[in-house]
């Protein structure tokens, strides 16, 4: 045990030696969606593009289409070692995709530099919460690592419309911690100047959502 | 809250750094008041926040339950602060990180400043910290050696400007585009020299800038929102990406962190996600959150400490009233909803912590007695609007009350202040003394305003006092004051009425049943009132806000705000 | 009903036009008022400007008064002195190691109510010109004080009694919840900030037009009032019960640019 650890744990335990004490928190809050599940999806797409996301629907069949469009017909773009290969459209001469291999630690992981030069990233998602129009990413196969969705300008992100809940505790509930989070509510955006509010700092400027019916 | 006398005074350590008012704040707001531009943008800045802030929380119908239990989450760790400190440290080392404890700023900075040493590099990049700004880790890295770049963009407007942040979520909100622009333009090399000043402009020149930095630098240093001791897992809020940034490309992360930033289990971050960026920003959610739970082999840095600092924060804790602003979240509502904040900006506070947190946390980080922190919790009208908003209901009036008496107590050295050299009695203590004497009985008070009508004499023919001495002269520089009556009520009734028949106790109405049989009358008038007046009152709002006057009414009858 | 009143010292001392109305109104309403001759103060002043232990004899005085008496309920024209009633008087007791008083304290807190709630809430008042015969043909604007919102949750209760008032046109405020700047002692001690705040305020009540400014605290009312009358406006300040007051055989007479107490 350290000093300073020592100390500082004695300092606490000084001051609550008044024997103040406090019960365990109770939860009145709302834990369980009352509303249908296309009502959640309307929600969620209400909220994306509130806060300036691109939303498009889509089945298994139509997907790799859509993505195709979103990336346009030049690109380079990253996907994840887990994503469904079936989503994707096949690579033109012009339109390509890099297989990131999900660690650095492993062979055909991209570097920052790589990851700068590329024009897009498809991952999927874990969960999405209606209410507040978050995205979750909890670094599956099929997301990636962090830094893939991070530094190329543009991310498309699947969205399966099971993976849809109204509430923050229940998308809490489906994410694990034994992995990194990333949570996304629109693309990158700041307000620091005078509040006025710009689309895309240092994250992805374009976030182009695909709801997989 | 209960509590046991023990009789014996706690010992405490005082913080440091960047937590002391320098200058009395009346004297420096009164400067700040001057700057025309200052109170615009303060002014429009606090107004759209303050709006966003309501609508937002106006859509969630259980604001109120979540404030509830971020309130006894909070207090729950307080309560609970040894073990779930030791349990955090134990998950996260499992994980793979480092564990440092700091006693106070300094050792915090100096325990940094090893770290990156340790790592041979001579320049870090940061994500906006609150922690970081208390213990002046940036201008310590900058003597020795070491170059600390701000990449929130309001902090890089801060950093280039050699300016300090004026507020918590947008710590530049006293500048406006112009000056921005121009600090851009003098301080960003190979910018564009004829840039606007279109924000989207000015944010695109930041990303440029900062792309490299983020891509080659090797140290990064954060604060914390949270740290959940359950799983060792920490978590930063941001808007930007450049968090995001910070805290995946780098290969060593330090983060900074607060000893009171704990939360006992990842099933309570559900609630303050939802509390902290509606009460922050104003948004359903901020643009990104990340959370990560020690070193990921693979991805993000490998090379993962967390200094926990003191920093007169257990000197908080052992204030049984003043405990409950550790329970801070640091979301800026308190401020966002502050008239005297929006009037003297965050400057005026001295400390890193600005508006009623401030107000109320500095002078305990540092002690009642230490620079001018005394002159912060008398920095509020006690209105109540910083309560009222604040996601873990911190009652600001009492705690503001409660540091006033400790000041009063420190000047005349009584109570826990026994002992100290007693300052000289001020004109303060002179009127107190007198007002005491004057409202302990009734008899002194009928007699006092026997002389009302003398003090007619002084109001003169416009019948009004546009000038009085002394420490109250404070008033009349911003008003006038009446004429005084010729008679006061207690004499008037006196000589009118008096008196009352004596009665017994059991002829009293039962008042709560009164209360129960009027319930709806509220609702009644509120209608009557509309209808007077020629409002529309059939509307959804009008029947929204009649929902809420019903609670409301439950509110005042029941007498507990909050 | 036997009402006590508790005048509070500022209208005690500077607006018994404001106590009186009180009366006026209660005894309309059939109800019997009393005075208990020994109150003074709420202790509010002391407390709010950190002088824990000024205030205690000023809590006891209060106390005891208001102990003296055998009464129903007990009625302050202020929301201000009946929050420092309810949320600090115990506080002051207890911290002078005197439970007793504390717990006696709490006891007629709990019975004392502010004017607007006590109309609303225990006698049922719905509508001021039916029920009270109140009459006020002027432009009338309102500010909603802190304490009475904020610590006693009065919502709209002033300002829809208002409402109600035969020939009375409102003009909402802007900024209606926005503290005035009083703030006690705070208006001397930090006086910049709270003159720029009354200053403030007192551009939004002339921006309304109306040619009265009510609420519910003289203290506050004074503040703003004091403001208007420096920049030499015609608008008055007055407490609504003295609104409620006026009827059409006893009208309110507004006397000028400063309005003359008694």
């Amino acid at each position: 045990m350290s000093d300073a650890k020592s100390v500082i744990l004695g300092r606490i335990r000084s001051a609550l030696s008044d024997g103040f004490t406090a019960p365990e928190p109770v939860r009145n809050y709302r834990r369980v969606s009352q509303i249908s599940q296309e009502d959640t999806i309307e929600m969620l797409i209400d909220r994306l593009i509130d806060y300036k996301a691109n939303v498009f629907q889509a089945t298994e069949d139509t997907l790799a289409s859509v993505i195709a469009e979103r990336l346009g017909e030049k690109s380079t773009y990253v996907i994840p070692v887990g994503l469904k290969d079936s989503w994707l459209p096949a690579d033109t001469a012009d339109r390509k995709r890099v297989v990131d291999s999900g660690s650095t630690l492993k062979e055909h992981a991209l570097s920052h530099r790589e990851l700068d030069e590329v024009d897009a990233v498809v991952t999927s998602s874990t969960v999405s919460c209606a209410e507040t129009g978050t995205i979750f990413l909890n670094s599956n196969p099929d997301e990636g690592r962090r830094a893939i969705s991070l530094v190329p300008d543009h991310h498309i992100c699947v969205v399966s419309r099971d993976s849809v809940v109204e509430l923050v505790p229940e998308a809490i509930e489906r994410i694990t911690y034994e992995r990194p989070v990333t949570m996304i509510s629109g693309p990158s955006a700041t307000s620091d100047i005078e509040l006025i509010r710009v689309e895309g700092v240092h994250g992805p400027r374009t976030l182009d959502v695909i709801i997989l019916n | 809250m209960t509590s046991i006398q023990l009789g014996m005074p706690k010992v405490v350590s005082y913080g440091e750094g960047n937590i002391f008012e320098e200058i009395p704040f009346p004297k420096y707001a009164k400067e700040e008041l001057k700057n025309e531009q200052l109170r615009n943008n303060l002014r429009f800045v606090t107004h759209a926040i303050r709006g966003k802030r309501s609508k937002v929380t106006a859509e969630l119908p259980d604001w109120q339950e979540l404030r509830t239990t971020g309130e006894q989450t909070k207090n729950y760790v307080l309560a609970h602060l040894p073990e779930l400190l030791e349990e955090f440290e134990r998950n996260f080392t499992a994980r793979g990180g480092h564990v440092h404890w700091a006693r106070d700023a300094h050792e915090a900075n100096q325990i940094a400043l090893d770290l990156i040493r340790a790592e041979g590099v001579d320049e870090i990049i940061k994500i906006k910290s609150m922690a970081t700004a208390e213990t002046g880790l940036n201008e310590f890295l900058e003597e020795n050696g070491i170059n600390a770049i701000e990449t929130d963009l309001a902090e890089e407007i801060v950093q280039l400007g050699e300016d300090r942040p004026s507020h918590i979520l947008v710590p530049a909100i006293h500048r406006n585009r112009r000056e921005i622009r121009d600090i851009f333009v003098k301080k960003i090399e190979g910018i564009n020299p004829d840039i606007s000043d279109e924000p989207a402009e000015l944010a695109e020149a930041s990303r440029n800038r900062l792309r490299e930095k983020f891509l080659s630098t090797k140290v990064a240093v954060s604060g914390v929102n949270f740290g959940i001791a359950e799983t060792g897992t920490m978590t930063i809020v941001e808007s930007e990406g450049n968090g995001r940034m910070c805290l995946t490309l780098p290969d060593t992360l330090i983060s900074f962190m607060g000893i009171e930033k704990l939360l006992p289990t990842f099933q309570d971050y559900e609630t303050f996600l939802q509390l902290l960026p509606r009460s922050s920003t104003g948004e359903r959610m901020n643009p990104y959150t990340s959370m990560w739970t020690g070193v990921t082999p693979g991805d993000g840095p490998q090379n993962l400490h967390v200094i926990l600092i003191d920093n007169g924060r257990t000197a908080v804790l052992a204030d049984e009233l003043g405990r409950q602003a550790l329970r801070c979240i640091r979301c800026s509502a308190c401020m966002n909803v502050c008239p005297v904040y929006e009037r003297a900006g965050g400057h005026a506070y001295g400390s890193t912590y600005p508006g009623p947190i401030g107000a109320i946390l500095s002078p305990q980080l540092s002690g009642i007695e230490a620079a001018h922190n005394n002159s912060l919790p008398y920095a509020s009208s006690l209105c109540g609007a910083c309560y009222e908003v604040c996601p873990v209901k911190i009652n600001f009036p009492e705690v503001l009350v409660h540091l006033r008496s400790k000041d009063v107590d420190s000047k005349k050295a009584v109570g826990e202040f026994a002992g100290n050299k007693k300052a000289a009695p001020t004109q303060m203590d002179a009127m107190m003394y007198g007002a005491k004497k004057l409202f302990s009985s009734g008899k002194m008070m009928s007699l006092a305003e026997k002389g009302l009508p003398m003090s007619r004499l002084i109001t003169g023919k416009k019948h009004k006092i546009s000038k009085l001495p002394g420490i109250v002269s404070g008033w009349t520089d911003y008003r006038d004051i009446p004429e005084p009556p010729k008679e006061s009520f207690r004499n008037w009734w006196k000589k009118e009425k008096a008196g009352a028949p004596a009665r017994d106790t059991a002829a009293r109405v039962d008042i709560d049943a009164l209360i129960a049989a009027n319930k709806g009358k509220l609702e009644e008038l509120h209608a009557n009132a509309a209808k007077a007046q020629g409002e529309e009152s059939l509307t959804a709002a009008n029947d929204a806000k009649v929902a809420k006057l019903a609670a409301e009414a439950k509110t005042a009858s029941t007498k507990e705000n909050a | 009903m036997r009402i006590a009143l508790f005048s509070t010292c500022i209208v005690d001392g500077m607006y018994p036009r404001t106590a009186r109305a009180t009366v006026e109104i209660l005894e309309r309403l059939g109800h019997e008022v009393v005075y208990p001759p020994g109150q003074t103060c709420c202790s509010q002043m002391h407390v709010n400007s950190g002088y824990f232990d000024d205030a205690y004899p000023v809590v006891k005085n209060h106390v005891e008064s208001f102990s003296d008496w055998d009464w129903d309920v007990a009625v302050a024209p202020s929301g201000s002195c009946v929050a420092s009633l309810r949320h600090q008087q115990a506080m002051i007791a207890r911290r002078a190691g005197d439970e007793a008083l504390a717990i006696k304290a709490e006891q007629i807190a709990a019975r004392t109510f502010e004017l607007s709630n006590l109309l609303i809430d225990i006698l049922g008042i719905t509508d001021a010109a039916a029920q009270l015969g109140s009459y006020f043909p002027e432009h009338v604007t309102y500010h909603s004080s802190c304490h009475g919102m904020r610590m006693l949750g009065l919502g709209t209760r002033q300002q829809d009694l208002l409402k109600t008032v035969e020939g009375l046109k409102y003009t909402e405020l802007e900024g209606l919840d926005q503290c005035c700047g009083f703030g006690g002692t705070f208006s001397f001690k930090n006086s910049d900030v709270s003159g720029a705040m009354v200053n403030d305020k007192a551009d939004a009540v002339e921006a309304t037009g109306a040619s009265v400014c009510s609420g519910g605290d003289c203290s506050c009312l004074m503040n703003i009032g004091g403001a208007l009358s420096r920049r030499d406006s015609e608008v008055q300040t007055i407490h609504f019960a003295e609104i409620l007051a006026s009827t059409k055989e006893n009208p309110l007479v507004i006397t000028g640019p400063v309005q003359l107490a008694n």
